[in-house]
């Protein structure tokens, strides 16, 4: 061998093993302990953290009265939350003012929905398009018979006695499926040429998008019986679905639009080339890639659509948060201080499970439909 | 060719948009214009279906106004803005102009706009702070810190506003204990009941030289930017900016308050027989609605944080670090701006809804726009039709003045970009 001063002539010590690069320790060190700020952080929020759950332990479950307590329970001045009040009033969030007697509708009504929209939502469920059809067309009239009823020896229910939970899900279900095709044509029709029908989309978009839900339900619930014939009267479900229908919808369409504008160019000159008409290309080519492109915006639009249906009190529907804040407020037998958070608890609850589910089947349809658009 | 106008034939959808640019470059040729029937010619279709929608429209407006005006006469009701003169008589709880029952139904729609945009301002402010924080904290390489972070964000935005609002209202201030028994918090403020009582500045004349102190220092903070920007592009040599500003904009106005002997005096609230005297008292409903907007809105701020910060891709920071460049320096120079201009755009989108938002004040009784000119003024008056209209007039006009910033402000920033 040479002597190069620059060439190594024997190997390097080893150095020695890192002390901690798995388990439970090393995970502390480089998670919580990383760097000095980091431990000060972790401190804090370990402080945070005692602060803030055991009273919020004891709250919901530690000194709360269960299910069979009684009011005077619920008066103590050491008690939690009041779940014997909602246990009790549970049939008036759900049902609204429904006859008791008549329950049972609503119960299969929900239990028909689950039987066919849960199908719909896992992908190896056969049956696809017969499961649609039957809920999208044959579940709304069964549904409608059978709630309202009048016909087949049924009793006569009108909307005014539906309430609770019952209308927070008709309205968003209603909603959700009336205003995704509503604002796929609005999206089409903003990006068409023909400056008519341009402007006619773009005009009630912008318009709609601009002014709160509450001012359009006002108007849904003032001016919308001016609009009518003399001697028309609509029902107030009806207003607050033509509300949040066309309130959604302009939102609906601008997410779509995102998703159009995200198709390349030559995909609208492929189809035309393969000799397909307007509707087909849309349909064959152009809209299963958009859609797919801007799941997680269509989801974001249910999700707000479904808290949403919280502000139909303007036009006097007593959904789910207004059926509590009606009993928080006149059920003097359950009056104590904790009740009215209860009850409002009871419906944050209610509300985040339904929102929550939504983001995650969101993440998960994503993630199935991810035929490698992500770099 | 056959082919191409067969095919035509499908696009019998109203919006024949995309079709149209390519199936006039097909047909156009002198040779096929003979066979294909008129129909098929998409601009003669174009024309039809939009004279047919605008008649359609036309006939539904006239078809609407006319059954409006059926409906009105029946019910011996009259039309026009002339009620914007007469007298309101009503009372409005908490205003920043001046209000008497004696005041006309013009006013009544400006403390409505005044109140919307006092509670939109502080609520962005307020929201802008907590929600960049969260959204930071959110991709802390912390544990305990991003985990809460991240229960915050999925907890808040998941539950409708109205019921973070009635939680508020109901739940919280509403179970403050009476005048009477007030707790007391720092500052000399007071909770209760009826709100918060803050102690309320009573500057003398002689402040106003703090405030033009203050004038100075803004605009002697805006010269040293220019300066410093210019130094830096023709020297190189850099210049603590940040810290020059702070130290200027607190310096000035203090050594101008001391030097001139301004005197400040704070009213303090003082508890009397049924109630405060003095100071200024936030009522609950104001409280109440700030809280919830704040809370809500800085979640979805804390999504938009994150999302733009993830934008900018890890190439950005090693480029950076393989520079030389220190930590704060990566930061400022190079992640931050092109974060922000991801950011930027959904969060005007974001303090757009918190205004639109500002709305549901409404239903726990804060006097904004909605609950004074759609509520009460449209009961009073019975002019729904003008009411709403104006409501919605106002919103739009917020809408439209945002997005003519937004543009001014997109062009600004591509002109940076390549």
């Amino acid at each position: 061998m040479t002597n190069i001063g620059f060439v190594r002539s024997e190997l390097i010590p080893a150095k020695p093993a890192p002390n901690r690069i798995s388990g439970p320790m090393a995970w502390v060190q480089k998670n919580l302990f990383a760097t000095p700020m980091d431990a000060v952080l972790t401190v804090f929020g370990m402080l945070f953290l005692l602060w803030i759950v055991p009273p919020l332990f004891n709250f919901v479950i530690g000194q709360a009265v269960g299910p069979s307590g009684t009011v005077e329970e619920c008066r103590a001045v050491d008690a939690g939350a009041c779940w014997a009040y909602i246990y009790n009033e549970m049939k008036f969030f759900i049902y609204g003012f429904f006859d008791i007697a008549e329950q049972w509708r609503p119960n299969i009504v929900f239990a028909l929905g689950a039987l066919l929209f849960v199908p719909l939502l896992i992908p190896k469920v056969p049956f696809k398009r017969v499961n649609a059809i039957l809920f999208l067309l044959v579940y709304p009239a069964v549904s409608y018979i059978l709630l309202a009823g009048g016909v087949f020896g049924l009793l006569e229910m009108p909307t005014q006695k539906w309430g609770g939970l019952l209308i927070t899900l008709i309205i968003s279900v209603v909603g959700i499926t009336l205003s995704f095709p509503l604002g796929i044509v609005l999206a089409l029709g903003r990006q068409s040429t023909l400056p008519v029908i341009k402007t006619l989309c773009v005009a009630f978009i912008e318009l709609i998008r601009a002014v709160p839900l509450i001012t359009i339900l006002f108007m849904a619930s003032i001016m919308l019986p001016l609009f009518m014939p003399q001697g028309t009267t609509m029902d107030k479900l009806l207003r607050a679905l033509v509300g949040v229908t066309l309130f959604t919808s302009a939102y609906m369409a601008e997410v779509v639009r995102g998703g159009l504008q995200a198709i390349p160019r030559g995909q609208y000159e492929a189809g035309a080339s393969l000799g397909l008409g307007y509707s087909q290309r849309m349909y064959f080519i152009i809209l299963p890639q958009a859609l797919k492109h801007v799941i997680p915006g269509i989801v974001n639009n249910f999700i707000s659509l479904f808290k949403d249906t919280s502000l139909v009190y303007i036009v006097g529907m007593k959904d789910l948060l207004e059926a509590v804040k009606t009993k928080n407020d006149s059920a003097l037998e359950w009056q104590s201080s904790n009740t009215a958070t209860t009850g409002y608890l009871f419906a944050a609850m209610v509300f985040w499970i339904f929102c929550f589910s939504m983001s995650r089947y969101s993440i998960f349809m994503e993630r199935r439909l991810n035929t490698g658009h992500k770099r | 060719m056959l082919v191409a106008v067969k095919g035509d034939a499908w696009n019998s959808s109203v919006f024949g948009g995309l079709g149209t640019n390519h199936m006039t470059a097909l047909d156009s040729g002198p040779s096929t214009a003979p066979k294909t029937f008129f129909f098929n010619d998409p601009v003669i279709r174009g024309i039809v279906c939009q004279i047919v929608v605008a008649i359609i429209l036309v006939s539904f407006i006239v078809w609407i106004i006319g059954n409006t005006a059926a409906n009105l006469t029946a019910q011996n009701k009259t039309t026009g803005f002339d009620f914007l003169w007469k007298t309101a008589g009503f009372d409005i709880s908490f205003t920043l102009l001046p209000w008497t029952r004696a005041s006309i139904y013009w006013q009544a729609f400006l403390v409505g706009i005044t109140n919307t945009l006092l509670v939109a301002f502080i609520g962005i402010v307020a929201a802008t702070v907590l929600g960049f924080t969260i959204g930071i904290a959110r991709l802390s390489s912390n544990f305990i810190v991003s985990s809460l972070a991240t229960i915050y964000v999925e907890t808040i935005r998941n539950i409708p506003l109205l019921l973070q609002l009635f939680f508020w209202y109901f739940a919280v201030l509403n179970t403050m204990p009476a005048v009477r028994e007030s707790y007391e918090l720092p500052l000399d403020s007071f909770i209760n009941q009826r709100g918060i009582f803050v102690p309320k500045p009573m500057p003398d004349p002689q402040f106003a030289f703090v405030w033009i102190a203050l004038l100075v220092a803004i605009a002697a903070v805006f010269g040293l930017r220019y300066w410093v920007i210019r130094r830096l592009e023709t020297t190189g040599k850099r210049f603590p900016v940040f810290l020059t500003s702070v130290v200027v904009l607190v310096l000035l106005p203090a050594i101008v308050w001391l030097v001139s002997g301004a005197d400040l005096a704070f009213e303090i609230p003082v508890l009397e027989r049924f109630s405060f005297k003095g100071g200024v008292q936030l009522p609950p409903e104001f409280l109440a609605l700030l809280f919830g907007l704040t809370i809500y809105t800085a979640s979805f701020i804390a999504e938009t944080v994150r999302g733009g910060i993830q934008a900018v891709s890890h190439g950005q920071t090693e480029a950076a670090q393989s520079l030389g460049l220190k930590e704060g320096d990566r930061l400022q120079l190079v992640i931050v701006p092109q974060a922000m201009r991801v950011i930027v755009p959904p969060l005007t989108s974001q303090y757009l809804n918190l205004t639109k938002n500002s709305s549901l004040g409404a239903a726990i009784g804060y006097p904004e726009l909605v609950n004074v000119f759609s509520g009460t003024a449209l009961n009073q008056t019975g002019r729904a039709i003008e009411c709403i209209a104006l409501t919605m007039l106002v919103y739009l006009t917020f809408s439209l003045l945002t997005s003519a910033i937004m543009n001014w402000y997109n062009a600004r920033v591509s002109l940076v970009e390549r």
